[in-house]
């Protein structure tokens, strides 16, 4: 635990030291919100100020929830393990006396932890102060949208985990990360919520992990649901998270166990 | 020391008739890689199998220090990282500390120590100190065990300047420095250098092997080092292994090696005045008088003689303006090795 720790909270440093980068994520992060904000308005006006279970304010609380999850979830994907596997730096974390997915992961909690704060809270304040945000009445809809995110935060790493560890197959997987984060920036509800989409793709994105990663945290944390609706969500989570776990550690067992590692 | 060794019960108190389990053990070691290779004339690409490793068998006792050479390409990182547990072999069979590497990679980690000279395994944006903070928490050192452990390190390596940098300012130097810091904080029983010295100057290279040298004296750790500088070999190891194509072309005592070879260092003088022969102590002996007699290039051997020696020596007897030193490049030895084998 002591190594996952600390892995985590040097990862939160490093973020923190980054600071034009996160000044520039916060002003295009807030930029991109009133942007979608006005669309989303816009189609609620003309729908005669309720489109499929969306207000304004409700929509309001969409939009920032979902910029302010954006950098935390890294939502257009990472490339770090990727690049490794095919420069062979993957070697050094393969002797690492711990797990492989456990140091990516307590790599990226520590990240998010701040992209989240840094990045994340800064739009979602100023959305509140100029649109205003539609806020949980149930106090329980915070702890449920904590554990939300988390689930959702640890599902976008397992996801993005497994585009990477295609590397050990692929000479490029550049490709594999657009079509991914298309995919996943459309069937996570980020773009617009899954409610408006039709009947067809509502039940694709339903049978796909990829709600849970945005859509969910979104719905607990805003009060859109209540905890009792956010529970049976929250246990779908869970599930996905077990599923992807498992797939991208034997994922990584394949790779690890064909790897020609390239390089002296 | 109060460090935290790793010994296994059967290395802890071995009876006196037993022999030890060796450190290292490789029998009948094989590694092909599959490359694909363009065809010429068509977009096809052919399948080739490549040999890295063909057929090396090695044991090492606990507490040996190995120079493992061999030209570029000769199969020594492909040993290396299947020695460590990242790369499966192709055949044959090999055993670490006791353990397979392949299946018990993440114990063997803790018990092994390595430095791949061409990556890291800091973390290249926090300052170094927190890459050992990190490693000892990976290591289960506790905050005593760590700082003890890495005060000797900083001292011994001399990090104290840096400590507080990120890793992507240090130098070549500092960095490999503190990479073999990071080998050797959890005071490993073997220690795996590949390439340690490469691209380092001469006294970075001279530092890290005085370290090296006191480290292992104290703590009595196998030492398995690649390297293209046979003065690591020389000033590191007291056994040497030559690999050449994936196999094994010398194995033995590092003394039997130079005695093997003959002389294989080089001076070249040039003198103030033309001179004829010069009388030369030892083993030395003139190789060539170039330049009407104001070039002399000198053989000798660099174990039984050292440079300044053999230079107050020649200095007694003519002026010298100008001279170089050339050691034998890797290679060379190599091509030797096969010629006096009849295997060239
Ligand atoms: N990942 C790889 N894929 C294909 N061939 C490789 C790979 N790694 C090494 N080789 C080949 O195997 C041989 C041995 O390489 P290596 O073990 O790196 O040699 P050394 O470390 O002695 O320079 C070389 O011919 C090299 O080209
Ligand atoms: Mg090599």
């Amino acid at each position: 635990m002591p190594t996952y720790w600390s892995i985590a909270s040097a990862s939160f440093r490093q973020y923190s030291t980054y600071r034009m980068a996160t000044a520039a994520g916060v002003f295009t992060n807030t930029i991109f919100g009133f942007i979608r904000a006005s669309i989303l308005f816009a189609a609620i006006t003309t729908a005669g100020g309720e489109l499929s279970g969306y207000t304004i304010a409700q929509a309001a609380t969409y939009v920032w929830l979902g910029q302010a999850l954006l950098a935390p979830i890294e939502a257009f994907g990472t490339r770090e393990v990727s690049q490794r596997v095919h420069q062979g730096e993957v070697a050094v974390d393969l002797l690492r006396p711990a797990s492989f997915l456990g140091l990516y992961y307590a790599q990226k909690l520590g990240r998010s932890a701040f992209l989240l704060l840094g990045r994340g809270i800064p739009p979602l304040v100023i959305g509140a102060l100029v649109t205003g945000l539609a806020l949980p009445e149930d106090p329980l809809s915070y702890l449920l949208g904590a554990f939300s995110l988390l689930a959702a935060i640890t599902l976008a790493f397992l996801a993005d985990m497994m585009v990477n560890l295609a590397a050990f197959w692929l000479i490029e997987t550049r490709g594999l990360t657009v079509v991914y984060t298309a995919v996943m920036n459309l069937l996570s509800g980020f773009l617009i919520p899954i409610l408006w989409f039709p009947d067809w793709l509502l039940g694709i994105a339903r049978a796909t992990p990829f709600p849970s990663m945005i859509q969910t945290p979104i719905d607990t944390l805003s009060g859109r649901i209540t905890p009792l609706e956010a529970l049976p969500l929250l246990g779908v989570q869970a599930g996905w998270v077990l599923v992807l776990a498992v797939a991208a550690h034997l994922m990584l067992r394949l790779g690890v166990r064909s790897m020609e590692v390239q390089g002296g | 020391m109060n460090t935290p060794q790793q010994i296994t019960p059967d290395q802890h108190a071995p009876e006196p008739s037993e022999p030890l389990e060796p450190a290292l053990e490789l029998s009948g070691l094989r590694r092909d890689y599959v490359v694909r290779a363009p065809v010429p004339g068509s977009r096809r690409r052919r399948r080739q199998v490549v040999r890295a490793v063909d057929d090396i068998s090695l044991s090492i006792r606990p507490g040996e220090a190995v120079g493992f050479v061999g030209a570029n390409g000769a199969g020594k990182s492909t040993t290396i990282k299947m020695m460590t547990g990242i790369l499966t072999p192709t055949g044959g069979s090999l055993r670490v500390l006791g353990r397979e590497p392949v299946a018990e990679r993440k114990q063997l980690a803790r018990e092994i120590g390595v430095v791949f000279g061409q990556r890291s395994q800091l973390w290249w944006d926090l300052p170094l100190r927190d890459s050992y903070t990190i490693l000892g928490a990976m290591h289960r050192l506790t905050d005593r065990q760590r700082d003890a452990r890495l005060e000797r390190l900083v001292d011994g390596l001399d990090l104290g300047a840096f400590l507080g940098r990120p890793v992507r300012q240090l130098s070549l130097g500092q960095r490999m420095r503190g990479e073999v810091a990071a080998a050797l904080l959890h005071s490993p029983q073997l220690v795996v250098l590949d390439e340690p010295t490469i691209g380092l100057d001469m006294v970075s290279k001279e530092g890290l092997r005085r370290f090296l040298r006191e480290d292992r004296a104290e703590r009595g750790t196998t030492l398995f080092l690649t390297t293209h500088d046979m003065n690591d070999v020389e000033r590191l190891c007291d056994r040497i292994v030559v690999v050449n194509s994936g196999t094994v072309a010398y194995d033995g005592p590092l003394d039997s090696f130079r005695a093997h070879l003959g002389a294989p260092r080089e001076l070249v003088v040039d003198l103030a005045e033309p001179a004829a022969a010069l009388s030369l102590p030892g083993s030395a002996e003139t190789a060539a008088v170039e330049a009407d007699g104001i070039r002399h290039r000198i053989r000798f051997s660099g174990a039984e003689l050292t440079v300044p020696a053999l230079l107050s020596a020649i200095g007694a007897q003519v002026e010298v303006r100008d001279l170089s030193l050339t050691e034998p490049a890797i290679e060379d030895l190599v091509r030797e090795i096969y010629g006096r084998s009849g295997l060239a």
